[in-house]
């Protein structure tokens, strides 16, 4: 149980955390939640510069944080690396300094070539003399990210770093990082508010509310099963209702939703009467008409009136109104115009009961 | 033109100087960062001698260090000689009407420094004092040069304090503000006019310098 970085910590104030993450070498972990849910806390808490009431935090071996031994290891000597959300660079000092600046452990000397070679590796060549505000936004988010590695560090630290690029130079860091990481053998946790950017970059999710960590698993399985409508919502779920389970077949369940009865996936695990949350994902409203027999698939035909169609880039977001709730469907734009939604529409779609997850109702 | 009191007043803002320098570091750069329940009545205290009229600080500095006073008293079974009417006393006057002028600037300095910043240097590895040298000093320096010329103007142009504390006593108290002053005062003219554009010249000079160390200051934390 040496490997990668573990955490465990809770408190109650100033700031709840009842958290528990896990990060193995080489794996990149997103910390994911809205502001305020205490996802830069906690790796601030990685870093030391912030202690929390009571837990334990290791890393490759080491304990860094243990309240019950007393035991607070300074930054200094944590050996991480933090790229900041405004990259937090030496404002005084050269983009080669910035980064020869972690390498205090080599001899004076070695340090400049060490550095120039992370410059290389970042794609900044010959910008060694350059001050940080002589950069552009992803080149000194490069820098920043140069100066975390050239640490040598044991886990690497990501405090929503692509938040102060443009959307453009965001798509092309992407990459890059995907490529860095190819390379590199430590935990990477990564702290965003961007879905988008975890979903992409992440092994593995760990959604934080007020605090706490609610799942953590791949960003498919918290999309296909997350454990409770509160991750749903949070992973941006908009289709997310309440229902009753009625009664089990041996391929399929069935719950009833307002006045309508919907086939869905097998959940033997809720007794038939339970009271449930049910969430489905937007690609699992289709528009066109069932081809195939209804018995043979788990389809569930229902009939909707479209209350809005929001133009978003290249698709269409169409909010559904039935009976008393609003199911969320996305349809790209040329099928839209194809088959001439408008709003106030009434007209019949399928809900496919393989992607809907039950999740329990809270006491 | 009265030369000792020249260089009594050079000496005495020299050493003013010199003194608060390590003191405004310390004190400006714990103001700036660390939030205690008493920071603004130690701020308002420290931000006193600058609204206080100089005859009533120095009055009371001259209570406070007068032969009768617990502090007089110590100085004087310690050293053999007076506190107040001294060269020493001056000083230890001079370096408490000056805290304002030299901690005030050096707080702003080293408030300007992002937290974000000193937290990087710290994931750099980097040690307490390798941050102080390195980091923040650097960055803080435009401020810290300003806080320093204005405590040597002020020092040197200084006159109800001095005269409190300090009376007029040849080469050991009597500072260029206060030779002026005796020199207007004996009809001496011509003097006291060569003596108050020495100290135009050197107040106008330390005044710019610090202006334009403040100017440098702020370009040096424009972002992007």
């Amino acid at each position: 149980m040496s490997d990668g970085l573990h955490l465990s910590l809770t408190q109650d104030s100033p700031i709840p955390l009842a958290a528990q993450i896990h990060c193995a070498p080489g794996e990149v972990l997103a910390l994911v939640g809205p502001s305020g849910s205490g996802k830069s806390t906690l790796l601030r808490s990685i870093a030391g510069l912030y202690r929390p009431k009571s837990g334990q935090i290791r890393c490759a071996g080491e304990v860094w944080f243990d309240s019950a031994r007393g035991i607070n290891m300074p930054t200094a000597a944590r050996r991480v690396g933090m790229v900041f959300q405004n990259f937090a660079l030496f404002p005084h000092l050269s983009a080669l300094d910035n980064i020869a600046e972690a390498m205090l452990d080599y001899p004076k000397a070695e340090r400049q070539e060490r550095a120039r070679s992370w410059l290389d590796r970042v794609h900044l060549a010959g910008l060694d003399k350059r001050l940080p505000r002589q950069l552009s936004g992803g080149q000194q988010q490069r820098v920043a990210v140069a100066r975390a590695l050239a640490r040598e560090p044991k886990v690497l630290l990501l405090d929503e770093p692509f938040s102060a690029v443009d959307r453009s130079t965001r798509e092309s860091l992407y990459h890059e990082l995907a490529e860095l990481r190819q390379v590199l053998n430590m935990p990477v946790i990564l702290v965003t508010h961007d879905l988008d950017e975890a979903t992409l970059l992440a092994d593995r999710m760990s959604i934080l509310n007020v605090g706490k960590t609610l799942q953590t698993a791949s960003p498919d399985q918290l999309l296909a099963a997350p454990k409770s409508a509160e991750v749903a919502k949070l992973m941006g779920m908009r289709n997310v209702f309440t229902g009753t389970v009625v009664r089990h077949e041996p391929s399929h369940s069935v719950i009833a939703w307002g006045e309508h009865k919907l086939r869905v996936r097998l959940h033997a695990d809720f007794e038939a009467g339970t009271e449930i949350f049910w969430a489905m994902p937007t690609a699992g409203v289709l528009l066109m008409p069932s081809r195939s027999r209804e018995s043979e698939t788990l389809d569930n035909e229902i009939p909707v009136r479209i209350v809005t169609m929001l133009a978003l880039g290249e698709q269409y977001r169409v909010t559904l109104q039935v009976g008393a709730d609003r199911v969320t469907m996305n349809v790209p734009r040329h099928i839209a115009q194809r088959y001439a939604l408008a709003e106030d529409q009434q007209l019949s779609v399928r809900l496919r009961g393989e992607t809907v997850h039950l999740m329990p109702i809270e006491a | 033109m009265d030369w000792s009191a020249l260089k009594l007043s050079l000496e005495l803002s020299f050493w003013t100087m010199l003194i608060l320098l390590p003191v405004g570091i310390f004190l400006g750069r714990h103001l700036a960062w660390t939030q205690f329940r008493s920071k603004s009545v130690v701020e308002a205290l420290l931000t006193l001698p600058l609204v206080l009229p100089p005859t009533v600080l120095g009055f009371y500095l001259l209570v406070a260090m007068g032969a009768r006073s617990p502090i007089g008293q110590a100085y004087e079974s310690v050293f053999g000689q007076q506190l107040s009417f001294s060269f020493a006393g001056l000083l230890v006057a001079s370096l408490i009407f000056n805290l304002p002028f030299a901690i005030q600037p050096m707080q702003r300095a080293f408030e300007a420094i992002p937290q974000e910043v000193r937290e990087a240097a710290r994931c750099c590895g980097l040690s307490p004092w390798r941050i102080l040298g390195r980091i923040e000093l650097p960055l803080a320096w435009p401020g810290i040069l300003s806080a320093l010329v204005l405590t040597f103007a002020h020092t040197l142009g200084e006159f109800g304090v001095v005269l409190m504390v300090g009376g007029s006593i040849p080469g050991e108290t009597r500072t260029i503000a206060i030779s002026i002053y005796d020199r207007v005062q004996a009809f001496d003219n011509q003097a006291a006019a060569t003596m108050s554009a020495v100290l135009l010249i050197i107040s106008l000079a330390a005044i710019s310098l610090s202006y334009f160390a403040t100017s440098r200051l702020g370009k040096r934390h424009e972002h992007v």
